[in-house]
């Protein structure tokens, strides 16, 4: 074999850099190095001839060889990044979405409307100290009615339309008031602070407006001191957490045979801000609820001494509030669970 | 009821507010007002009313109080006139087709003019031929050639009522040339009257709450009346025979009326409180009980006379005897029961005391001598025999509520006036009165003390003592303590502490709900009790919403039809019990329902062609009769219901997999895993509701906590499903909650990585993979820490009756890296429990 000079070395240096100028991809880059680098490179020769060198020659060889090396394999590594680049840049520009296609739908389920409600009143009246105090759906007549300072007869027994059952005595509580009469028997003689939420039916035409089972939820305070300004720093609490804290709202007298004072509590309608609309029916107002001091009949009934003891007692409809707050156009919406309905919330 | 506020200001000045203001106050004292319908006067100015306005302004430009000079035939029309009429400005003609005009047509200049409602051209008023309210605008036309703009208006045109067979004539004294709206115009409140208030079913009480909160003095009623008739004593006589049902009656008498038209204004008031004017002497009893909110009733003297053989009547007042029958004045027949009142005389029954007078006895064209019925009835009876007889009546409405019997004089002689006034005639001297058993009117104390106690703000004893006063309470003032006594005007103050909860809700109302200030709740908390339940059924929703599902609520009501759809025609034939509605709404909805399956089945129902994929959950009670308690068991329960695709179809995803019993068991596993159920365990069982071989129950222990699996093909055929297999699940949720733990163990985070391997074995068909899974367990020791089942495979290379199982098996020490022989060594332990328990046979990998 030739021992390839030093010139020839620079010269073959050159051609390779001239060369590697032209490589545009990886393939060719390869066997540009296994030309230019590999074994039977020109480079490789320098090396492997050293030996056949006279002592004064190898070291000027060797060290000429050495230099073209690191020239070749830095040009190599620059190519290689300049090609890498250039991939990246080609596969950035040429892999792209329709963005606009739709995702991978998950499939989840939702909490029903009435039960967020719920879960909502439950907080603000739990921050307020109130515990949650349940009681059945079918009722006596005995705690319906008449604890409530109803007897038979009464003419504030209109103001419930009442769905009977076949068995004596025996109905579909008509609100969540019985509850009072039961937490009261079975905690006298505590304090009672507690919310008692549950369903309740009434004998309607089941219509868009007017349906035959809803949902209530009634406030029950019992206390040596309990006042009336106290019942009405709770509501306007609750309305402020609940419909903002502008919302303006009123108490206005009304009466349940439960409660003496009794009052009615309307917000101003939350749909056209009180200019009238139809939800408030022209009128601005909402009622949300109706609330009083307990009735000095019912606090005996419960097993309180009405000479020490008072308390005060709300209730509200969840499902009225609701379909007013959402507009819903049919309040059967709450029990006809229409997936289409129940999805949008 | 329906008050018109130009009434109301018979008894109290209040021309200083508006519309508004006065609405307002009352809205504020308890009267609700629903809405108002102005019949003239103007709309309140601003945009923002507090209240809902409807009805006609009237132009003090455009309606004015006109007369009618004369009335021309029509050219060429029968059935139109020509009046020449004077506004107070000028003379014109105008035509008109009313026929109350007829009787004038060709008479030449009327002696008397008549006084009409007059609408100039321009003017916006009702159309009176189009059913409604439709508005319309007055303008220039002709009308059979003769030149018509404007009109003389009916009630139905100008708003006061339906009526449109005729033209307003009004009253004689009718300024002409005055606006409408100054001689007439008025606005009607529409107010909520609260049960314990029928006192305010009237317009002076209205007036009277009014001038409470307004601190106003209120007009009496000035009942004086001119007797001289001859005196009533042995003209009639009264036998009350049960003075509880009815403690009082007074009669008065009148003779020689007129029965005709009342005064137009008379006739107005009524139409506008929506009642009819009938004649002078029913509209004269009407009138009265609006004004006083005291019902009357008028009997034909004469008829009376007749029915006692020409004798002076008696009056019996008694229960109705078994079989009596009565027909009413609206036609009707009723059938008695005993406990009804009845005002008789001894031919039979008169009318059914406080409801409605009989058709025999009642004021007719011919009367011309009346007797005056006021009375006081027992509200309880009223009420039944109402309830029973679905019969109500403005009377039965204030009687059924309680009116005080102090009222029933002074009614009569404020009548008896009206009828002298409006139907000539002369009133005989004295009334007869019957009352054996006044009610108390009770004597309550109350002290400043108690006003604060209750109210939570302290009120001054003056304005205490001036609130009652002006409600008419007799107030004796004792330093800080009132002793104030019950106007006999209402019976609903209760004596003792009742009575002073009763005189707070009358001292707050008026004091001003708005003036009492709000706090907060400043007692200590009481005792904490938690609901546990609750919080747990929460959770539980929580977990099902995370494992897919949607949460739902649902009807109780439904019937046994309904529920019988979730058992096969064959089914057991057990007779269930169910809690039974006496007044169902309708016939779908007779009973409290006792499957929530059955009601999780109809909403899939509902919406199975609705979405490919669904999955819904209820949690709710159920309602099992109990022959040992009065109340039935509510027995919370849970349901599941899936049906449909695993996902829905998409453009990457075209043909997911169905739903199939696997699915529902994983959500019943996953919702085992979220309560922390320990050793939840499956076994098959049968039920009627759901296939044979496509069911489990999930129990712990020997507790079962529910039932889950693929409904049964003839189940399913009950309803409208699709082709998918429909899955069901209802589980206890009481004993899932008393199980479910809330604090529990935690593994620890392992040190040393695990070994994993796979075992196939192949074992008989009739293996359950519990059976499979507890061998493996019971042999892999502490060392096993998972086992998971990745394939199960049937075919020919392993035999007919065989499947193989193929486990993913995790082995893991807590103190050190498990060596391969180690590993080995547990496999083989596996694999041997396996081929001695089971005859299993390892299959080659
Ligand atoms: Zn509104």
């Amino acid at each position: 074999m030739m021992a390839i000079t030093q010139a020839e070395l620079e010269k073959e240096k050159l051609t390779a850099l001239k060369q590697l100028k032209a490589v545009d991809n990886e393939d060719d880059l390869n066997s540009w190095r296994v030309a230019c680098l590999g074994r039977s490179s020109a480079v490789t020769q320098a090396f492997s001839s050293l030996g056949s060198l006279s002592k004064e020659e190898r070291p000027a060889m060797g060290k000429a060889a050495n230099e073209v090396r690191k020239a070749l394999e830095a040009a190599l590594a620059e190519r290689q990044e300049v090609l890498r680049e250039a991939s990246l840049q080609r596969s950035l520009q040429s892999e792209h979405l329709d963005v606009t296609l739709p995702g991978r739908p998950i499939l989840h389920g939702r909490l029903h409307p009435l039960t967020q409600v719920l879960r909502r009143i439950y907080r603000i009246f739990g921050d307020m100290g109130f515990q949650i105090y349940r009681s059945p759906e079918v009722e006596t007549d005995d705690n319906n009615f008449t604890y409530l300072n109803m007897p038979p007869y009464h003419p504030a027994r209109d103001m419930w339309d009442t769905f009977y059952t076949s068995d004596e005595g025996v109905l579909l509580r008509t609100h969540t008031s019985p509850g009072q009469i039961r937490v009261m028997r079975e905690r006298a003689p505590e304090d009672i602070r507690v919310i008692l939420p549950g369903a309740t039916a009434r004998y309607e035409q089941l219509t868009a407006r007017s349906e035959i089972e809803f949902v209530q939820v009634e406030l029950l305070v019992v206390g040596k001191g309990v006042t009336f300004s106290e019942l009405k720093g709770t509501l306007l609490d609750f309305a402020k957490l609940t419909f903002g804290e502008e919302a303006r709202t009123r108490l206005r007298p009304s009466h349940f045979p439960f409660t003496e004072p009794s009052a009615e509590m309307d917000v101003e309608c939350f749909v056209c801000g009180g200019k009238g609309c139809g939800v408030c029916k022209g009128t601005g107002w909402l009622e949300i609820l109706g609330c009083g001091m307990v009735h000095p009949v019912v606090l005996k009934y419960g097993g309180y001494d009405p000479a020490v003891y008072s308390g005060f007692a709300a209730g509200m409809g969840i499902d009225r509030s609701t379909l007013m707050r959402y507009r819903i156009d049919d309040i059967r919406h709450f029990r006809n669970n229409d997936i289409r309905f129940l999805e949008q919330f | 009821m329906k008050a018109p506020l130009n009434w109301i200001k018979d008894y109290i000045d209040l021309d200083d507010l508006s519309i508004e203001e006065i609405a307002n106050v009352m809205t504020m004292v308890g009267l609700e007002v629903d809405g108002v319908r102005l019949v003239g006067l103007p709309m309140p100015a601003g945009e923002h009313h507090e209240f809902k306005y409807e009805g006609l302004s009237w132009p003090a430009d455009k309606f004015v109080v006109a007369q009618v000079e004369e009335v021309l035939p029509h050219p060429d029309a029968d059935r139109l006139v020509l009046c020449r009429l004077n506004d107070g400005q000028k003379e014109l003609v105008v035509l008109t087709g009313a026929p109350n005009l007829y009787p004038y047509k060709g008479v030449g200049q009327l002696e008397k003019p008549l006084k009409v409602a007059y609408a100039r051209e321009g003017a916006v008023l009702y159309d009176g031929h189009k059913p409604g309210s439709v508005l319309t605008k007055l303008k220039r036309m002709k009308i059979r050639g003769v030149e018509s703009f404007s009109m003389i208006c009916s009630e139905k045109e100008l708003g006061i009522s339906e009526t449109h067979e005729g033209v307003i004539i009004l009253d004689d004294d009718a300024p002409t040339g005055m606006p409408l709206v100054d001689y007439m115009g008025d606005a009607v409140l529409d107010i909520s009257i609260l049960p314990n208030m029928v006192r305010d079913a009237s317009i002076v009480g209205m007036a009277r709450e009014i001038a409470a909160a307004t601190k106003r003095p209120l007009r009496k009623p000035d009942d004086q009346l001119e007797m001289h008739g001859k005196s009533i004593k042995g003209r009639a006589a009264i036998e009350i025979r049960d003075a509880e049902l009815n403690p009082r009656f007074v009669l008065g008498l009148i003779e020689g009326v007129e029965i005709k038209s009342s005064p137009y204004w008379v006739r107005r008031r009524l139409n506008l409180a929506d009642m009819r004017p009938i004649n002078c002497i029913v509209d004269a009893t009407n009138y009265t009980m609006l004004e006083l909110g005291e019902p009357l009733h008028a009997f034909d003297y004469d008829i009376l006379i007749k029915r006692a053989g020409g004798k002076a009547p008696t009056i019996i007042t008694r229960t109705a005897e078994a079989g009596e029958k009565l027909t009413t004045l609206d036609g009707e027949t009723y059938e008695l029961e005993p406990y009804m009142e009845l005002v008789t005389d001894k031919a039979g029954a008169l009318s059914l005391a406080g409801v409605m007078g009989g058709e025999e006895s009642e004021v007719n064209v011919k009367t011309s001598c009346v007797l005056l019925e006021g009375a006081a009835w027992n509200f309880i009876n009223i009420r039944k025999t109402i309830s029973k007889l679905k019969l109500n009546s403005e009377a039965s409405y204030r009687f059924s509520r309680g009116i005080h019997p102090a009222l029933a004089d002074q009614a009569v002689r404020l009548c008896l006036q009206r009828m002298l006034a409006w139907g000539g005639g002369v009133v005989a001297e004295g009334l007869i009165d019957e009352y054996p058993a006044p009610p108390e009117d009770p004597v309550v104390e109350i002290s400043t003390h108690d006003v604060e106690r209750m109210l939570g703000t302290a009120i001054p004893i003056d304005e205490i003592q001036d609130i009652l006063t002006r409600l008419e309470f007799d107030c004796e003032l004792n330093r800080d303590t009132i002793k104030a006594k019950t106007p006999p005007l209402r019976l609903d103050i209760n004596p003792g502490l009742v009575g002073k909860a009763d005189l707070l809700e009358e001292i707050s109302r008026i004091y001003g709900f708005d003036r009492i200030p709000p706090k907060r709740l400043s007692e200590e908390l009481p005792p904490q009790h938690g609901n546990q339940a609750l919080d747990m059924e929460e959770l539980m929703r929580d977990l099902l919403v995370d494992l897919g599902l949607q949460d739902t609520v649902a009807y109780r009501q439904t019937s046994p039809e309904r529920e019988a759809r979730i058992l096969p025609e064959d089914a057991d034939g057990e007779v269930r019990e169910y809690l039974r509605i006496k007044n169902p709404i309708t016939t779908d909805r007779t009973v409290m329902r006792r499957s929530i399956l059955a009601t999780m089945l109809e909403i899939l129902e509902h919406n199975c062609h609705l979405r490919q994929h669904l999955a819904m959950f209820e949690i709710g009670p159920v309602f099992i009769p109990n022959a040992d308690q009065l109340l039935p068991d509510e027995v919370l329960k849970l349901s599941i219901g899936m049906t449909g695709l695993r996902s829905q179809t998409t453009w990457q995803d075209k043909a997911p997999e169905v739903m199939s019993f696997y699915d529902m068991k994983g959500v019943i596993e996953g919702l085992m895993d979220g309560l922390h159920i320990p050793n939840p365990s499956y076994q098959p069982v049968k039920r009627p509701s759901f296939h044979p071989g496509k069911c489990a129950e999930v129990m712990v222990g020997e507790k079962v906590l529910g039932v889950f699996g693929e409904l049964h093909p003839l189940v399913k055929a009950h309803y409208e499903f699709d082709d998918y297999p429909v899955l069901a699940a209802e589980l206890d949720v009481t004993s899932l909650l008393e199980i479910a733990t809330i604090i529990f163990d935690i593994e620890a985070i392992p040190s040393y990585p695990p070994v994993i391997e796979d075992i196939a074995v192949i074992v008989d068909e009739t293996t359950s993979a519990e059976q499979i899974e507890a061998l493996i367990w019971h042999a892999g020791g502490k060392m096993l820490n998972r086992v998971r089942l990745f394939d199960v495979y049937r075919g020919e290379k392993i035999g007919v009756g065989k499947k193989s199982m193929a486990y993913n098996l995790t082995y893991m020490a807590p103190d050190r890296t498990l060596t391969d022989k180690e590993a080995a060594k547990l496999r083989n332990k596996i694999v041997k429990n396996l081929e001695k328990e089971l005859g299993a046979v390892l299959r080659s990998q």
